[in-house]
């Protein structure tokens, strides 16, 4: 329950991921915009992060350079021990729309990902069925995601993560689209998923209960240009029951007054941050 | 089975209207321009031996240009669509070029290819090029790009995201102009066909209609008409195989 303001040393020898002062500008023919400013972060392998901060402040752009999708304007992306360039296939990204193909039956869905490795089509398929029993789904492998409930789609995008033996799962604000009930059983899903898939996880999140439940270390960013504004430690998660531990409230409630003093603390400079610099 | 049935009946339906009002039309008219429907279907009948390989080369023109007409169509407006800088200069080309009505090339390719099949095979495949070239652009263009995003963070390549994403995307807007276009297809076939040369039904209905010969020229515009119902029935079926996941 300790606030560390400053970089949050990792203590495994193994690192899944490190930020090294990432920094990211866009750039078009009107303006610029820093979306991203001396990030810097190291994730354990195995280590669940989620991420929470003000719309805007360069979230999603942050998971799409660690997923390769983009470069760094400055510093460096490396992701266990190689520098990031393109996207890396034990990397997956889930973004907010899950990414599925509404032509592809779910069975193939979650193949896509070794179909594109060019893994062999029944190998594929084999290993697809298999990540589709690991998320409950395999019922429904000749259905199109079309016909499937918002909570299975959400199933579906983290099996194809899955069968690819996903070692770092990236997840932009999964859940969001979710009805509280079904919102629930899927952050359920997800924590036994990476109990016993151990990949390390950057969840990105708007829930502060989410952060709570799925975050073994919270990061707090500022209003863009986005950065490590704080990093709240959350050891006792891991657990399901650990959302009716007194523990779980004192750190929502921690969490929530650290939103709330950064939203009142931004005031003022946040006008000063839409540097939208005419060239 | 049922929708299938359904579909047949539907065709019996506008059929018999069609041959009703035809009726009607010819009985108050009362010219031999407009002769009766039973006096064409009798003649359909008696001519379909001679009108045949007429039938069959038609066919053969108009399936060989919208084929190539698509598959290039496609594949120019596709890449067109997914690539910026290109769609920069592609685009206004395309704008100025689409609402030419190609039908005012005939004279042209009627002097440089010859008086056969190639001046409608050009030109069909030239307004179905268009028509799909647009569509296929627009529709490639207006694919989401987190879906493009996340099929890349699986390790696709353009390839990968062309075959996976793009084709699959885009397929049912390509196959709603196909047969938008079919009209037009026939309508450009049977102006080349009558303009120039001796063969295709578009002659053989024109040469009817030079002989002074009514009911037979209504015949060859029945096969006509049936040869766009088989083209339009072709297109579902291609179409029903390769978009299932929308029905
Ligand atoms: N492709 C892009 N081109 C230009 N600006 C972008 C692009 N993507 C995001 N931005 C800008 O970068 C900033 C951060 O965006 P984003 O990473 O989506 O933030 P978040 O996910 O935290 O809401 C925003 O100001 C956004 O407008
Ligand atoms: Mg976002």
């Amino acid at each position: 329950m300790t606030v560390s303001q400053h970089q949050h040393k990792v203590s495994s020898d193994c690192a899944a991921l490190k930020l090294r002062a990432v920094g990211l500008t866009y750039r078009s023919a009107q303006k610029e915009t820093r979306a991203l400013d001396g990030f810097s972060l190291e994730v354990a392998c195995g280590e669940p992060i989620a991420i929470i901060g003000p719309s805007g402040c360069g979230k999603t752009s942050l998971l799409n350079l660690i997923a390769g999708l983009r470069a760094p304007t400055t510093g460096e992306v490396i992701v266990r021990g190689q520098t990031v360039t393109k996207p890396r296939q034990q990397t997956s990204l889930i973004l907010q729309d899950y990414g599925l193909l509404p032509w592809k039956t779910v069975l193939d869905n979650a193949a896509l990902g070794l179909v594109v490795q060019k893994v062999s089509r029944s190998a594929a398929r084999a290993q697809a069925q298999e990540a589709l029993r690991t998320v409950g789904i395999e019922d429904f492998a000749a259905a199109y995601p079309g016909e499937l409930s918002g909570g299975m789609r959400q199933r579906l995008a983290l099996a194809r993560a899955m069968a690819l033996q996903t070692d770092l799962m990236l997840m932009d604000e999964p859940l969001s689209a979710l009805d509280a009930l079904t919102r629930e059983e899927l952050q359920n899903v997800l924590l036994d998923l990476w109990q016993n898939a151990a990949y390390a996880q950057v969840l990105v999140t708007h829930s502060v209960e989410e952060a709570v439940l799925l975050g073994k270390r919270i990061v707090l960013m500022t209003p863009r240009p986005g950065k490590v504004r704080a990093i709240i430690d959350n050891p006792a998660m891991g657990s399901r029951a650990y959302r009716q531990s007194a523990t779980f409230h004192q750190q929502c409630t921690l969490l929530r007054q650290l939103l709330l003093e950064s939203a009142s603390d931004t005031d003022a400079p946040d006008d000063k941050a839409e540097e939208s610099v005419q060239k | 089975m049922k929708a299938r049935l359904q579909k047949i009946l539907g065709y019996v339906i506008a059929t018999v209207a069609v041959l009703l009002v035809w009726a009607a039309l010819s009985l108050l008219i009362g010219n031999p321009a407009l002769p009766l429907p039973t006096v064409a279907l009798l003649q359909l009948y008696h001519k379909l031996p001679d009108m045949l390989p007429h039938l069959a080369v038609s066919l053969w023109r108009v399936l060989l240009a919208m084929s190539i007409g698509t598959l290039c169509g496609s594949i120019a407006g596709l890449i067109i669509g997914r690539t910026g800088r290109l769609d920069l200069i592609a685009a206004p080309l395309l704008y100025v070029l689409y609402p030419i009505p190609k039908i005012v090339f005939v004279p042209v390719l009627l002097v440089l290819l010859g008086l056969g099949s190639a001046p409608a095979i050009v030109l069909i495949a030239t307004v179905i090029f268009f028509q799909t070239l647009v569509t296929a652009r627009d529709a490639a263009k207006s694919l989401s790009p987190d879906l493009v995003l996340s099929v890349r963070s699986l390790g696709a390549s353009r390839i990968d995201i062309a075959r996976h994403v793009v084709v699959p995307a885009t397929l049912p807007n390509i196959f709603t102009a196909l047969r938008i276009s079919t009209g037009t297809a026939i309508a450009v076939l049977f102006i080349t066909e009558s303009i120039a040369g001796n063969t295709g039904i578009g002659f053989y209905v024109v040469n009817a209609w030079g002989r002074i010969d009514y009911p037979t020229m209504f015949a060859g515009i029945i096969a006509m008409a049936m040869m766009g119902v088989a083209l339009y029935e072709v297109i579902n079926f291609v179409e029903r195989r390769l978009v299932r996941w929308k029905d």
